[in-house]
């Protein structure tokens, strides 16, 4: 059985902050890390106390760094095992090291959430806690973070009970009309009262759905593609974007040969910027292979920042990037403003809103082109408060999806006029779908519903 | 002093059962009863079947039990219960007469060969230094010596009757409690707990006014539960006689509530948890303090009796306000008291003692079926007695036990909720329980069930081979019908709009034709000749088969996966101090029920998933260890 392997891993990320913790979960944590510190016996010290002394190779008797350790027995630890925590501060090697020093001794290297994944088997967290406590470990923003943290203690459980009870709540009349058929004080679930019912339970699956899809964008990043033609400005508007001289700029055609990329935090969302090469055009004819991968780049793109210049008049490259995009999220922009006007987009037919006017040079316009990315992925008005709301986790959604494509056939039973006990199968599934989120199953809630709804029995 | 094979101690609904099966299996059994007249005596209303218990007693019948044969005999109504539901949900319930069912049991048992039956009370249990049961010693001093022997002693156990503010020790019906037999079972090691039911008063047919209520016959097709009474032997529908529907009247609510005080419940006096599912209408009352009236139905109990019972009001009032309780229902003014209500409460055993195959896990060849398991219904007690009687009698024959699964048969869940969860109430069947109810339908019980009791010996030679019969009838149907194809004819299409159904524009098989929601099998008729040996059960089967295969389908493979678990057997005496990792309540929960499964093992409350995936990866480990 795995869980009889002591586990070590860096626990903080490499690089990120000044102290670094290495953290050993197992049945050996204590006595392995004991083995290279110098300082109180660890194996005689009280459970969650700290302890002051040096990590030292006891094969060379080098000392390594001065730490503080913590001890912490089982079962009262977050993976129910014992548990060590190495804190030390000599910066990225000197904690490579002492890891390096717990494998030597028998440890082995956790893979990433193993901590996580003992916790849940030893019975410690449930599972959408688990996941949450997964999700933790990539959050990249604070929103994520917070998202992530609402799971833990509970919000993403809370938010699926809500709707699960209403499922539950149809689904036991139904019963009391299939277990006490002359019980006359329930009303008949007909098909006909079912379907509005369902309807608005998938409604409100959407709606999660969609939270979560704009959960993921929180989370992740939307992958932004700058693409325009050569010369027209794309560095640096990822420079502006970035505030720092991320690509080169020249006034030469052709400066960026490759992609070069950045993460912009724009209000509570987070910008993968990815600059590309500009699009070349020689005697009209459209260079073929640079089309060709600017269509790649925009295909893998959640958003695609069309660049054109204000001080040129339209070119075929430009057409062709407007065509291409027509149902993406996209925005064209027109830059070097500060110049005189050449360009006529008349005949292109472009939205007004789908038009930003910037200066990349003077620095303006800039704020505008923010407001008018976050109002594509509808989130202008996200408050903190909107996003504890969401499912964050790929299992979650996955789940709520199944719930939905329930209802949904459910729905369809019900256009075939199906009977309601044979409707019910698919309710039941969406039912089971949304209490997996929580990890358990409860098959009694459903009878205890029964009987406290209804006045039942002889 | 005689020896047998199989001794069976109680006569009830379970006992019936426990007792005729091993007898037909071909070994020696001996039924002890108090008295030889209570046998499948009804105590309670003598209505059998309904929800799940319908489909229960068609499982019993599949298996070669007799609960089905001996309604069909019997029965005074026949209703098909939720016809405009699905066919996972048909069920039928029978209104039996309450005279005629036990003496038409009592005859079949009495008639059988190898079955032989002692009036006595046993007041021991013997158990060899093994722990393997030796036989039992009666009242008497007498020793009867036996190999397996089964408990089915219902509410019999320490059963005192309460109302009012007065309990007496004795049995339903003032029949004689069984007290030695608790201690007993105590010193053997068995845990037992407290329970309460009850049964409310019967009045006189002639002393109701039937116009102050609603009249509620049975159906006006002849129907059977067994698959073995042929349609001429069905009861004539037009002999039928009804029942009737009243409720309770705002003076009636004032009554009760005036006289809380009085009730045995509300006094304090009882101890058992009583069912949810058969509350006193003092309990109703109480819970749902805002329900303005309740459902009271009035059921004809024989056609030699002149008993009505007032189901719906199960009370422990003392007799003077049920007087005046029941003469405050619409109809009942003047109603005639031939007997008062009563509650009881008795001792069950705690069925998590008990392995699926109702072999108890501390006495090896003591077997417990019935009510004293801690279930309440006619059907549950005799689902649970023809398993208990069957396992006894392959366990004494050495051939392997027979359990059902919960995909197989409602009798499947019945005895593994049992077993696995234990209860604290009277558990009751509800079709709710079930997964797969879509799967454990009325129609293919017969079906599901019938191999095993062929395999088992219980099913003889003839209605083996017209079940054969059955099942290759239906092949063949479902195939016809698929190579049969319509064509948009203008002829079939007329026919096809008279239906009415819409017409067609390319040409389909019958089959495919069938699944249109309007459509029946006797449609059919016009298109293609209908074959004459066709019967009426296997129409509805091929009906079913095709209109529901889709939904039955995608039960079928949720059954399957789980099933996979349900194949990862654990071994009897697994050791769960030595599985690593267990979670504390796990380990407990698990060493207490010992699963035979991994599937059994995942339904235990308490025991979480991260527990059975250590679990899995243990038996592994002890696996490669060899
Ligand atoms: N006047 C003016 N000049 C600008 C503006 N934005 C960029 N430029 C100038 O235009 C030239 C090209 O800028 P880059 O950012 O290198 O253009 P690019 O699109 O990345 O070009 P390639 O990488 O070669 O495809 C530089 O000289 C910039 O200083 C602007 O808003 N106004
Ligand atoms: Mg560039």
């Amino acid at each position: 059985m795995y869980l009889t392997e002591t586990i070590t891993a860096i626990a903080t990320a490499i690089g990120e902050s000044a102290i670094a913790i290495v953290r050993l979960s197992g049945p050996e944590a204590i006595t392995l890390a004991n083995e290279v510190f110098t300082g109180k016996d660890l194996t005689t010290v009280d459970s969650h106390t700290i302890q002051y002394g040096h990590i030292k190779d006891p094969k060379t008797a080098t000392i390594i760094d001065e730490v503080l350790v913590s001890v912490f027995k089982a079962p009262r630890t977050f993976t129910m095992e014992d548990m060590v925590e190495i804190n030390c501060h000599g910066g990225k090697i000197a904690t490579q090291r002492i890891l390096r020093l717990l494998l030597a001794q028998g440890a082995r290297l956790a893979q990433p959430g193993e901590f996580t994944k003992r916790a849940f088997l030893n019975g410690r967290i449930d599972l959408a806690q688990a996941e949450a406590v997964m999700d933790v470990i990539h959050a990249k923003t604070e929103d994520a973070l917070k998202m992530a943290v609402s799971g833990v203690d509970g919000k993403v459980s809370q938010l699926i009970q809500t709707l699960r009870s209403e499922v539950l709540t149809t689904l036991a009349n139904i019963e009391v009309n299939i277990d006490y058929p002359e019980y006359d004080d329930a009303i008949e679930m007909s098909n006909h009262i079912l379907k509005p019912r369902l309807e608005e339970v998938q409604v409100e699956l959407e709606k999660i759905l969609h939270q979560a899809q704009t959960g993921k964008i929180i989370r992740e990043g939307i992958a932004t593609a700058i693409v325009g033609r050569p010369n027209v400005g794309k560095s640096s508007l990822l420079n502006r974007l970035l505030q720092e001289e991320r690509a080169i700029v020249t006034d030469i055609a052709g400066t960026t040969r490759d992609t070069v990329e950045g993460t912009l935090r724009l209000g509570h969302i987070v910008l993968n910027l990815v600059d590309t090469a500009g699009i070349r055009e020689t005697a009209d004819v459209v260079e073929a292979i640079g089309v060709e991968k600017s269509r790649q780049m925009i295909e893998q793109a959640q958003l695609v920042l069309i660049v054109l210049n204000n001080n040129e008049p339209l070119s075929d490259v430009d057409r062709e990037l407007v065509t291409m995009t027509a149902d993406k999220p996209r925005l064209v922009l027109i830059n070097k403003m500060d110049l005189t006007n050449q360009l006529d987009l008349t005949e292109l037919q472009l939205a007004e809103n789908e038009l930003v006017k910037i200066s990349a040079l003077e620095d303006w316009g800039l704020n505008q082109l923010e407001g008018r990315i976050q109002q594509l992925f509808d989130l202008a008005d996200f408050t903190s408060e909107a996003t504890e709301n969401f499912v964050s986790n790929v299992r979650h959604i996955g789940l709520i999806e199944q719930a939905s494509q329930s209802i949904q056939a459910a729905l369809e039973g019900i256009a075939l006029e199906m009977p309601v006990d044979l409707i019910t199968v698919d309710i039941q599934d969406a039912w089971q779908a949304l209490g997996e989120i929580l990890g358990e199953e409860a098959k009694t809630d459903l009878i205890d519903e029964l009987f406290s709804k209804f006045c039942l029995g002889k | 002093m005689k020896q047998y094979d199989v001794i069976v101690i109680g006569g009830g609904h379970a006992g019936s059962e426990a007792a005729l099966a091993p007898a037909r299996m071909g070994l020696q059994t001996l039924m002890i009863t108090g008295s030889i007249e209570m046998i499948a005596h009804m105590p309670c209303n003598p209505s059998i079947g309904g929800p799940a218990k319908g489909i229960v007693v068609r499982e019993i019948d599949a298996l070669g039990g007799e609960m089905g044969r001996n309604t069909d005999k019997t029965n005074i109504q026949m209703k098909m219960l939720n016809l405009s539901k699905g066919p996972a949900v048909w069920s039928l319930r029978a209104q039996a007469d309450k005279v005629e069912y036990p003496q038409a049991m009592q005859e079949t048992i009495l008639n059988q060969k190898n079955l032989a039956v002692l009036e006595a009370m046993v007041e021991e249990i013997l158990v060899d230094e093994a722990q393997q049961v030796t036989g039992v010693r009666l009242e008497t001093g007498d020793i009867v010596e036996a190999k397996a022997v089964i408990l089915t002693t219902g509410t019999y156990l320490k059963s005192q009757i309460l109302v009012g503010h007065t309990a007496t020790d004795g049995g339903p019906s003032g029949q004689r409690a069984s007290m030695g037999l608790s201690g007993n079972l105590q010193a053997l090691g068995f845990d037992l707990f407290r329970l309460k039911t009850g049964t409310p008063a019967r009045v006189a047919t002639t002393s109701v006014d039937y116009t102050k209520t609603t009249i509620q016959p049975g159906d006006d097709v002849p129907r059977t539960f067994s698959f073995d009474t042929p349609m001429s032997e069905a009861k004539n529908p037009d002999d039928q006689l009804p029942c009737y529907l009243t409720y309770t009247a705002p003076e009636t609510h004032q009554i009760i509530n005036d006289n809380l005080g009085e009730s045995a419940m509300y006094s304090g006096m009882v101890e058992g948890a009583g069912p949810r599912y058969c509350p006193s209408i003092e309990d109703k009352l109480v819970r749902f303090a805002d329900k303005e009236r309740h459902q009271i139905f009035l059921e004809p109990e024989s056609k030699h009796t002149p008993e009505i019972y007032v189901q719906g009001f199960s009370t422990s009032m003392p007799h003077d306000v049920q007087e005046q309780m029941l003469r405050s229902l619409p109809g009942l003014e003047n109603c005639e008291i031939i007997r008062y209500a009563y509650a009881i409460e008795y001792d069950a055993i705690v069925p998590t003692q008990l392995w699926p195959t109702l072999e108890t896990k501390k006495v090896s060849g003591l077997f417990s079926a019935g009510q004293m398991n801690g279930t309440s219904g006619y059907e549950e007690a005799a689902g649970q007695g023809l398993i208990a009687g069957i396992n006894a009698a392959l366990k004494v024959k050495g051939e392997e036990q027979l359990v059902l699964r919960r995909d197989e048969a409602y009798i499947g869940v019945l005895i593994d909720d049992l077993v696995t969860k234990g209860t604290d109430e009277p558990y009751r069947l509800l079709t709710s329980r079930a997964e797969y109810r879509l799967l454990l339908r009325h129609d293919n019980a017969d079906l599901r069930l019938r191999p095993h009791g062929i395999r088992v010996g219980l099913i003889d030679s003839e209605r083996k081979a017209n079940f054969a019969m059955k099942v290759m009838m239906i092949e063949m149907e479902l195939a016809r019908l698929q190579t049969l194809r319509i064509t948009p004819k203008a002829a079939t299409n007329a026919y096809l709009q008279t239906i009415p159904t819409a017409a067609i524009r390319d040409g389909i098989s019958l089959y495919e034709l069938m699944k249109r929601p309007e459509i029946e099998y006797h449609h059919l008729a016009p298109l293609m000749p209908i074959p004459a040996h066709l019967t009426a059960e296997v129409i509805e089967q091929v009906e079913v088969q095709i209109k529901y295969e889709g939904y039955i389908a995608k039960a079928m493979r949720q059954a399957e996966r789980v099933k996979d678990l349900e194949s990862k057997r654990i071994p009897m005496n697994l050791d769960y101090a030595q599985v690593p990792n267990l979670a504390n309540e796990a380990r407990q929960k698990l060493g207490e029920i010992r699963p035979l499964t991994i599937g059994q093992a995942s339904r235990i409350s308490g025991v979480n998933p991260a527990d059975i995936s250590i679990l899995m990866i243990y038996l592994k480990s002890l696996k490669r260890s060899v």
